[in-house]
């Protein structure tokens, strides 16, 4: 039987949620957390799969959503962890009381609710003012690096209100609930996998419909489709607002997973490895940028503890023979072997 | 605000500036004038700044007694180092990612992070300094309550003869009259008998010499260590994004406007503040002027 394209790519990502369900029962709880963490990059991934792979859009800021994200869930995990003092930090630097925009965060409801809503919107003006005046390719990429390196300057330069370079941490609890135990751990990262499943489905569903094919046009020929009547900047501001989304939800899973969000886990050196993520796994696969984010999560806490100087020169060595020799990532490679039965071992 | 702080301000304004300016030099002429976008650029610099120490090293331990001029070669060997190492870069690797901008994007991130673990192996993860000559240690006070630092003197003459050298060097030389044609247009630059390829690897060269210069000026001011290039190359891209690609004059107006801005900023917001309001005037105005502040009109 000869599968379509499109029932591949859900079959992978069934697969894909299969084997990360399995790890609950085969991994102790320890490298569990370990994926759980590479998992909240795998929401990244996703996102930058359609911006770049589809939409050809390259940002080199998604830290900033990832941030935003992060911190939005840090601060309600913050306040639940230091009822009814002030978080430590802001008794530390002499704050009296909780400054206005903090106030939000004592609410979960609220929380979830900004931590969407807040990247989307923001993502989304940021973007249609700059694609509607036509800039777009390196010059986005940089405007974006400018402004992932702004985020960290401002939140190391607000040690009293936001945590500064130290970031937020020392938070264990979530409603009441334990997060540090195992049980709840393993509770977590089910939850996580289930929303990255759905995330993963969404985005396929989104690349196989007529949005994708217009953002692949938009990708390889802007002007044709403008001339056809699409509001192009619209459209690539609309999907990076959703990849903004998407970087919100992993940076809010990595606090609860983690503990801690701290600036050095959002600016610019961490939103330009966010881009290898997708680009090892494949910048046009949902599920290949998953398991690109995994698999260099992994590689990079293996190689930084085994061999603390050789991770830098594997992962500059990764950078550059992905975009030389695998421009399609892992994806494209398996696609390759696909493509190449089918035809009965005719190389196309 | 008295006299005095309004003229250290400005100082300290146009001391910023020349800095500025020797950083984004050689971009402006790798990225602005041939479009590679080079992250590995600010590597480059700590490249340069590595070789001037080198130098000093060697100074010391062969001739100490020279060590008061060890910077008249630490100058011109960081160039011809950082020159030599773009030139084996640009044929190597560069080259083949020619019209293809996110991908070197990438490369080059990669190559930064390889360069920069190299530098760690090399020379340790801890900063290194090099000692300042005692003719530019100390102030120049030309009335009471003003204080100039002789080395940021020194740094904005140094500028100056650079930048008056890569000027002339552009557009009054044939190498530079290549490099302008090659850039404006490289079909008919090849078609009239301009070795295209060679050119490249030269203006790329170029660009990184320069860039080593800036590293061995970042030794005057500060130390070095494996990070220093990453610190810079945000800076210097909005420099040169700033004032326009393709238009040198545009990088030193940029440049200059940026660094006054920042100081008087700086004054009166605190350091981090001051910074993120710069970046963000600067996304701001490429908002309302998308190819940068002194773009020079011409047709795609």
């Amino acid at each position: 039987m000869k599968l379509t394209r499109e029932a591949t790519e859900y079959l992978t990502v069934g697969l894909l949620a299969a084997v990360l369900l399995a790890f609950t029962m085969t991994l102790d709880p320890f490298r569990l957390n370990n994926v759980g963490k590479y998992l909240s990059f795998g929401f990244v991934a996703i996102g930058i799969v359609l911006t770049w792979g589809y939409g050809g859009v390259l940002s080199l800021g998604q830290g900033i959503f990832f941030g935003l994200g992060g911190y939005m869930m840090a601060m309600f995990l913050k306040l639940e962890a230091s009822a009814p003092e002030l978080p430590d930090f802001m008794v530390w630097s002499g704050i009296e009381a909780l400054p206005v925009w903090w106030e939000p965060f004592y609410s979960l409801p609220i929380t979830l609710v900004l931590i969407h809503l807040i990247p989307a919107v923001g993502a989304y003006l940021f973007a249609y003012a700059i694609f509607r005046k036509r800039v777009s390719g390196v010059y986005f990429a940089i405007v974006t690096l400018a402004l992932a390196m702004t985020m960290t300057v401002l939140i190391v330069g607000a040690q009293s209100t936001i945590g500064g370079a130290n970031g937020i941490t020392d938070f264990r609890t979530f409603l009441g609930m334990d997060i540090v135990d195992d049980a709840s751990k393993m509770v977590l990262y089910v939850l996580q996998v289930l929303v990255l499943f759905t995330v993963m489905l969404a985005a396929l569903k989104l690349t196989n419909s007529r949005l994708g094919k217009i953002l692949i046009a938009i990708r390889d020929k802007e002007d044709r489709v403008r001339f056809s009547g699409y509001n192009t900047a619209h459209v690539k501001a609309a999907v990076f607002a959703l990849a903004a989304v998407l970087s919100a939800m992993g940076g809010a899973f990595y606090s609860l997973q983690t503990g801690l969000i701290a600036p050095s886990l959002i600016g610019v050196v961490a939103s330009v490895e966010m881009v290898i993520y997708a680009a090892v796994g494949g910048r046009l696969s949902v599920p290949g940028a998953v398991v690109g984010a995994i698999l260099i999560g992994f590689l990079k806490s293996y190689l930084s503890e085994t061999f603390p100087e050789y991770w830098l020169y594997f992962l500059g060595s990764i950078f550059i023979f992905v975009v030389l020799f695998m421009p399609k990532g892992l994806a494209g490679f398996f696609d390759r072997l696909r493509v190449g039965r089918a035809l009965g071992g005719e190389a196309r | 605000m008295s006299l005095e702080i309004a003229f250290m301000q400005l100082f300290n304004g146009v001391s910023l500036f020349t800095i500025l300016l020797l950083m984004a030099l050689g971009l402006a002429i790798v990225f602005g004038l041939m479009g590679v976008i080079n992250m590995a650029h600010g590597e480059l610099m700590a490249l340069g700044a590595y070789v001037t120490y080198l130098t000093a090293l060697a100074f010391q331990a062969v001739a100490p007694g020279a060590m008061e001029i060890y910077l008249f070669v630490a100058i011109p060997m960081a160039f011809g180092v950082t020159f030599l190492f773009g030139y084996v870069l640009e044929k190597g690797f560069i080259c083949w990612f020619y019209n293809r901008p996110l991908d070197t994007l990438l490369a080059t991130w990669g190559l930064s992070l390889i360069l920069q673990q190299a530098y760690r192996s090399i020379f340790g993860a801890q900063e290194v300094s090099v000692p300042l000559p005692t003719w530019l240690t100390g102030a120049w006070e030309p009335v009471d309550g003003i204080q100039l630092p002789l080395n940021r003197i020194f740094i904005i003459g140094l500028t100056i003869v650079v930048a008056v050298s890569v000027y002339l060097l552009l557009y009054r030389t044939r190498w530079g009259l290549r490099m302008r044609a090659v850039t404006q247009n490289r079909a008919m630059s090849a078609a009239v008998g301009i070795d295209t390829k060679k050119v490249d690897a030269r203006t790329f060269a170029l660009g990184s010499g320069l860039a080593g210069i800036a590293g061995a000026v970042f030794t005057m001011v500060g130390s070095t260590n494996p990070g220093t290039g990453q610190l810079y190359i945000v800076d210097s891209f909005i420099v040169v994004v700033f004032g326009g690609v393709q238009s040198l004059i545009g990088t030193v107006m940029s440049a200059f406007a940026i660094a006054q801005t920042q100081t008087s900023l700086e004054y009166l917001l605190s350091g981090s503040l001051a910074k993120a309001t710069i970046l963000l005037l600067v996304i701001v105005v490429l908002y309302f002027r998308p190819n940068g502040l002194f773009a020079v009109k011409q047709r795609s």
